[in-house]
């Protein structure tokens, strides 16, 4: 039926698409050059000339505009990584009270839904940012526990110095066997406890190579310096403030989505499983939540996406995200248009992975045969 | 401000707007100055700080560069009203100039030589000598820059502090850690919070935002300025005629205090003898015939706004709330840097 037609105009719109877009391009070329702009991506070699406050790669203001927008792409990725973790965790966690039988319980996070779900996130920044700020000053730093740091400049806590190949191999070794103990330990594999002897093997070289080599590994604990707290590891309140603020803000959306997720899965299932003697948690872990995920999974998606984006709020508190780094590389080097099309391709490149890899778990869950309800 | 405004949102706003002010347009010998005669009007890209740019109760627009926008208004239409302020943050100023949006930025922007060459912007002559500061709590003990090795610093986006700073550091081989905040609410809190051992920008900022501070006495300006600010009026390429009318409307501020001409006086000047005021009040009509401007438009600006001095005293000079002394911003008749070519 009219496939040929079809087919020509979609042609047609495609054309029609491209030729806009060329008379567009051209257009501000020209009048990029009638301003006296030279378009073009080489200012990205040259040295930016700015500090940028946290990083996770080493930076120094000598190190090209190039490098500049990484450290800001990496921070993006950092909070955006950090903020899925921790707002999945804390959304699935309300959203299953949330249909809890205690009233209280269920009326708190009502009440916590509402209040973050309706105020605009980038009051809650600001509120958290304050809340950073009022911690107090390096030298009357609150410690909670010997050696960890609260204060305005940041939390700080000890950390493993590790120098020289011996000691890496070292911290290499006992990830491993951390790793591979867990995984056995939860997934239960048929060689499970192969697996098991193989890391305690591990762990005991590793500790034997610590305790008897001389691997230069230490303890960098935290101390106070002139101006601000040094050594150990710290992370910025700018940092914390943003994580706090979007970790919040997309728990409230997505223990929504858990909570519509599980209602969604027909009361006799429930039945079901409690007539088969399962208890309530795991009735909820393997019959219900497995089935609710088939409807959890397509919305967490655009929350994830959400947060992602919302991260570029960053500019507003000083934490030196990719929309910090573009603003400031824009301003200095005088490429405004050229910095917005990178800005814009870094976004949609890191938003196409996330919904990439959150999609193909989609389809995962939809080959094991939970089909929607 | 009721509103932080983001980044974000603006750039791409300046972005679309970039995109969609550069349709197709024939070019003028002077198209500037042609579209400011069409519109009736000229339009000033300003920033918001009081003392330099900031509306009144009434929505007036008042301070130190609007003054020198409405001398401008004077000169094309000899009308101090006829002209349009815009605020534009430090972040969106430059590319909204280069689209267009205004005809002369008077926001306090650094002459640079990227900007000049690379942007494509010409400066008019220097109306305020400034520099870069740092402003530290007294508690620390600090008395010069160079005592700020490992300090953290509070920064503004999207000026040329965020340059100087680093320039600064480097220069004298200390470390320091930036924290780079784009809202000015957020900004001044964060230094007041403690979040910063410093806060930088230029010194005549400084001395608002310690202004706003809830303790203003705990904070001290260290002496060092690490950085030239001149502060020129910014326009594009492509309009010279344009351009002389605002080298020349700041020149005529500048030598009517250099001639003693004021406000209150230039009613008598217009009696004196000595032909170089003649000339430059156009008591003797020549120069106006010469340059094709308003022969009496020098005489109509001190009339309404004063001559350079008033508009320094009156805006943000040691009698104002602002206080600033006149330092370089003097003619150099009294040792400051302000010098006009003549009028002849």
């Amino acid at each position: 039926m009219g496939g040929r037609r079809g087919f020509l105009v979609q042609a047609a719109l495609l054309a029609a698409t491209l030729a806009l877009v060329a008379l567009v391009a051209a257009d501000v070329l020209q009048n990029m050059a009638r301003a006296g702009l030279t378009p073009g991506f080489g200012f990205l070699g040259r040295p930016a000339n700015f500090e940028i406050g946290e990083s996770l790669i080493p930076y120094s203001a000598s190190d090209s505009f190039a490098r500049a927008l990484l450290v800001g792409l990496l921070n993006t990725i950092m909070v955006a990584i950090a903020g899925c973790a921790l707002a999945t965790i804390l959304g699935v966690t309300l959203g299953v009270a949330r249909l809890s039988g205690n009233l209280l319980l269920k009326g708190l996070v009502q009440a916590y839904v509402e209040v973050v779900r309706n105020t605009p996130l980038l009051l809650q920044l600001f509120f958290w940012s304050a809340t950073m700020h009022a911690l107090p000053a390096p030298r009357r730093a609150l410690m909670p526990v010997e050696g960890v740091f609260l204060t305005n400049r940041g939390v700080f806590f000890p950390w493993i110095a590790a120098e020289g190949g011996l000691a890496w191999t070292v911290l290499a070794g006992f990830t491993v066997a951390v790793a591979t103990a867990g995984y056995a330990a939860f997934r239960r594999p048929r060689n499970a406890r192969l697996l098991l002897s193989a890391a305690a093997l591990l762990a005991a070289a590793s500790l034997g190579a610590a305790l008897f080599g001389d691997p230069g590994l230490s303890i960098d604990a935290p101390r106070l310096g002139t101006f601000n707290v040094s050594g150990g590891f710290g992370i910025s309140p700018e940092f914390l403030a943003l994580l706090a603020g979007l970790t919040v803000h997309s728990s409230a959306i997505i223990s929504e989505v858990v909570r519509a997720g599980l209602q969604s899965v027909p009361e006799g299932q429930w039945e079901a499983a409690h007539s088969l003697g399962l208890s309530r948690g795991q009735a909820l872990r393997l019959v219900v939540m497995p089935q609710a995920l088939r409807v959890i999974v397509p919305l967490m998606i655009s929350s994830y996406l959400d947060l992602t984006k919302n991260s570029s709020l960053a500019v507003a508190i000083g934490f030196p995200d990719l929309v910090s780094v573009i603003s400031t590389s824009a301003n200095q080097s005088g490429h405004a248009v050229e910095t917005i099309l990178i800005m814009v391709a870094a976004y949609l490149a890191l938003n196409l992975s996330v919904s990439t890899v959150m999609n193909r778990y989609d389809a995962k869950l939809a080959a094991r045969g939970f089909a929607a309800p | 401000m009721a509103y932080p405004k983001l980044l974000p949102a603006r750039l791409v706003a300046t972005f679309v707007l970039a995109v969609a002010t550069f349709a197709p347009s024939p070019a003028f010998a002077g198209p500037t100055l042609d579209k400011i005669r069409e519109r009736g009007a000229v339009k000033v890209g300003v920033g918001t700080q009081p003392g330099f740019f900031s509306p009144d109760s009434s929505g007036r627009w008042q301070g130190f560069f609007v003054d020198i926008g409405r001398a401008l208004a004077i000169a094309v239409f000899n009308d101090p009203d006829k002209v349009e302020f815009v605020s534009a943050s430090p972040q969106q100023r430059l590319p909204a100039l280069q689209s267009g949006e205004f005809d002369i930025l008077l926001s306090g922007v650094t002459e640079t030589i990227t900007r000049a060459l690379q942007l494509g912007f010409h400066f008019g002559p220097v109306v305020f000598y400034d520099g870069q500061g740092l402003l530290v709590p007294k508690k620390l003990g600090v008395t010069s820059g160079k005592d700020l090795d490992g300090a953290t610093v509070c920064i503004q986006t999207g000026t040329t502090g965020e340059l100087n700073i680093s320039d600064f550091f480097r220069a004298n081989k200390i470390a320091f850690k930036p924290v780079a905040i784009e809202d000015t609410r957020e900004f001044i809190k964060a230094f007041e919070a403690g979040r910063c051992d410093v806060m930088t920008q230029d010194a005549s900022d400084l001395g608002l935002k310690r202004a706003l501070l809830k303790t203003p006495e705990d904070y001290v300006l260290l002496p060092e300025r690490i950085s030239k600010e001149p502060l020129a009026p910014a326009i594009r390429w492509g309009d010279d005629r344009w351009l002389e009318i605002v080298n020349w409307t700041v020149y005529a501020l500048i030598q009517s205090e250099e001639l003693g001409i004021t406000s209150q006086n230039v009613d008598e000047k217009l009696a004196s003898p000595d032909p170089s005021i003649r000339r430059f009040l156009g008591v003797d009509p020549s120069l106006g015939a010469a340059t094709q401007l308003d022969p009496k438009f020098a005489y109509a600006i001190v009339k309404a706004l004063g001559n350079y001095g008033e508009i320094f005293e009156r805006n943000v000079g040691p009698a104002t709330k602002i206080g600033f002394e006149r330092g370089l911003n003097r003619p150099w008749t009294a040792g400051g840097l302000l010098y006009a070519p003549p009028f002849r």
